[in-house]
């Protein structure tokens, strides 16, 4: 159940949900030392640069508060925006396609392609297209996808699944990616080094016939100016300059929170984007166009898939802000030591936490919104000032008023039970002595470390003091006089 | 109801309550006219700041007169052993002088042909000194998006009077209706444990030389980033 009835994300296709717990998967996870040892190694490296790329613009502050109040402008009117947007493109030559949810944009995409005559496409990264599991929708139709940024092709050569939203391979160290590159590209260089360089070298080798024989290209987009119609991908490898320039034909897929008003607003976002998430001045490539340009097919799918049902909630809707940098990943202490595969969605982290049971309505991620220490450095570095602890804090109230009213869970019951007990104060006083029977536990060391039956749940993870002799009550009542 | 009626009905219900939307603060850096192209003053802080920053991308910069553009240009060119260079329209003849082999891009040079260049020349519209950035907007001397993508190695040439200080200045001078790309330093990749390694799928090489004179009646301080020089 999403906010105010709204449909949200559909359940079978995409990655937004949970497959287990997250405790579960974080526990599996916190045993494999060789992830902890790689995330550790990444997310430390990142946190530092970061710190120097925003220490050196003396208007980051300005800059983030003119960030989140552009996205909020669109936000309030966004509707319009996306109409204006859609004029500009279809003004310039381009056709734009409406998706209300996930199944929805994979059938339109795979139509466009079969219009082309081809079954190849190459691919730039896009979390768009990931949350909606495009790849899978075109492999299904008989389409081959070629994953062009690195890490993405790390992951599929790999048949594993995106942990970051910048590096989605970043659960891998350099000897892994070795082993894969060796073991999946048959064009691989015999007695390949583990070194990054080298690595990168034998992906340009894979790739370069692919983009010269490309004839679509699917995209997804970091920005579009509604005033001119102007899309916008930000990179660094070229793979998507490549995939926007040669291919006659480009489909991007775009989620509809990312229209900007103005083709000023690009000024803000361009200084906190590439800082945030590279830690870079700027990152190496930014492509802009506007409608279809130099002789191409232009088409651009917008898609809802939950975002109008987190549009919904007034204390949930700033996770639309978010322009995908990531910095709130490499902060995380818990991203740090789980990994994005825990989170079991494309939005790992603490974004994902608030992000991805809004998407699909709280009842089908609801561990994500307590998968926090609520230690506050995700709003710190947040380019855009999205307020993830207090988001998260909501969310858990939504998980829980979400329970009480779909599900009769023994939690529930103890709580309804509880109520009655605490309304009336002899009821009260009589079941606190009760609890004095828990001492018969915890008699090594006064503490009890096993609760027996259900409670054990509750002493999973720590130990309750015994109870006392007496009650607080009932020592007030006789030892302590005036 | 189609979906974009769906959507947009959907948006407008879940929006109801926002009545009093947000004023957006803008007391960032705005953009400066000391800034624009063309502005009157030579700053050469500003082109010291952009030859150190696309310095620190790993490009290799050169600063020169105008009238030795040439000469640098073909040595630019030799330092990396490339020899089949593609020249695009509008690129000053005066530039192009030296290269042992150039490839006129008039008519546009088919993606096969590209492949086979040894490295490309490029006049740019704008450069940002904060950011060490050039911006190609396929204008005259720029050629199409794929000229400057295709061969292993970028020469970009930018007029001092092209540098501008801040992205907000840059903002303010490009034509948002015509396809750009914005450059900083040579193609690079994070994905591996997130260390920058320079080189996947753009140039692996790019070389900026910065004009800082002007010469023949082209005004390195004017012009704008439209301006067809030499």
């Amino acid at each position: 159940m999403t906010f105010l009835g709204m449909p949200g994300a559909p359940p079978g296709v995409g990655q937004l949900r949970q497959a287990e717990p997250f405790p579960t998967a974080a526990a599996r996870a916190l045993e494999d030392s060789q992830l902890r040892r790689n995330l550790r190694h990444a997310t430390s490296a990142i946190r530092g640069k970061r710190a120097a790329a925003v220490a050196e613009v003396p208007d980051w502050e300005e800059l983030r508060a003119a960030g989140a109040a552009i996205k909020d402008d669109v936000l309030a009117h966004l509707d319009r925006y996306l109409v204006q947007l859609e004029d500009q493109v279809t003004a310039r030559g381009g056709t734009v396609h409406w998706a209300g949810d996930a199944c929805e944009a994979s059938q339109i995409v795979i139509g466009l392609v079969g219009a082309t005559g081809e079954s190849k496409v190459v691919k730039v990264k896009s979390m768009a297209a990931q949350e909606i599991g495009l790849n899978d929708a075109l492999a299904a139709a008989g389409i081959e996808v070629t994953e062009t940024d690195l890490a993405e092709l790390i992951v599929q050569l790999g048949r594993d699944t995106p942990s970051h939203i910048l590096v989605p391979a970043i659960h891998r160290n350099r000897e892994q990616i070795r082993d894969i590159f060796t073991r999946e590209m048959p064009d691989a260089p015999r007695g390949l080094s583990d070194q990054p360089a080298a690595l990168a070298e034998a992906a340009r080798a894979h790739l370069r016939r692919k983009f010269l024989s490309a004839k679509v290209a699917i995209s997804g987009a970091n920005f579009a100016v509604a005033e001119t119609g102007t899309l916008v991908v930000v990179e660094s490898e070229g793979n998507g300059r490549m995939c926007l320039t040669l291919p006659r034909t480009l489909i991007t897929v775009m989620g509809i929170e990312k229209v900007l008003p103005a083709w000023r607003d690009l000024e803000v976002f361009l200084q906190l984007l590439p800082r945030s998430s590279t830690a870079e001045r700027m990152n190496p490539y930014t492509s802009m166009w506007t409608g279809a340009v130099e002789g191409q097919d232009f088409h651009l799918v917008l898609l809802d898939n939950g975002r109008t049902a987190t549009l919904a909630d007034p204390r949930g809707r700033a996770a639309l802000r978010c322009i995908r940098c990531s910095a709130c990943l490499n902060v995380c202490p818990v991203y740090e030591r789980a990994g994005g595969h825990a989170y079991g969605s494309v939005y790992p982290g603490p974004i994902g936490a608030v992000l991805s049971p809004q998407l699909t309505g709280v009842a089908d991620n609801p561990d994500l919104p307590f998968a926090s220490t609520l230690c506050g450095a995700c709003y710190d570095v947040c380019p855009v000032a999205i307020d993830i602890p207090a988001m998260l804090i909501h969310l858990r109230s939504r998980v829980v008023d979400d329970k009480r009213a779909h599900q009769r869970t023994a939690e529930a019951a103890a709580m309804r039970l509880l109520a009655w007990t605490m309304s009336d104060s002899r009821r009260w006083s009589r079941a606190l002595r009760l609890g004095r029977a828990g001492r018969l536990l915890g008699r090594h060391g006064n503490r009890i470390s096993s609760l027996p039956g259900p409670l054990a749940a509750w002493t999973a993870s720590r130990d309750l003091p015994r109870p006392p002799r007496q009650t607080f009550r009932d020592w007030w009542r006789t030892g302590h006089r005036e | 109801m189609s979906s974009r009626d769906q959507i947009l009905q959907r948006i407008r219900a879940a929006t109801a309550d926002i009545t009093s939307p947000p004023d957006v603060p803008r007391r960032y850096s705005p953009a400066t006219a000391a800034g624009a192209p063309g502005s009157a003053e030579a700053d050469d802080t500003l082109i010291d700041l952009f030859a150190e920053r696309a310095g620190d991308y790993q490009a290799t910069v050169r600063r020169c007169p105008y009238a030795d553009a040439a000469r640098v240009v073909g040595e630019a060119v030799a330092s990396h052993g490339a020899r089949r260079i593609g020249v695009p329209r509008g690129f000053p003849a005066e530039w192009s002088a030296q290269l042992p082999e150039p490839v006129p891009d008039d008519p546009p040079l088919e993606v096969a042909a590209l492949d086979i260049l040894d490295g490309v020349v490029t006049t740019c519209a704008v450069a940002i000194a904060e950011t060490g950035t050039i911006v190609l907007d396929s204008g005259p001397g720029q050629g199409g998006r794929a000229l400057s993508l295709m061969p292993d190695y970028h020469l970009a040439v930018v007029r001092a009077g092209q540098i501008v200080a801040t992205v907000p200045d840059a903002i303010a001078a490009l034509d948002p209706l015509r396809p750009l790309t914005w450059i900083s330093g040579p193609s690079a990749t994070s994905d591996i444990e997130l260390i920058r390694v320079e080189g996947v799928h753009g140039p692996r090489t790019l070389d900026v030389i910065i004009i800082t004179t002007a010469f023949k009646g082209d005004d390195v301080r004017g012009g704008g980033p439209y301006a067809v020089c030499g």
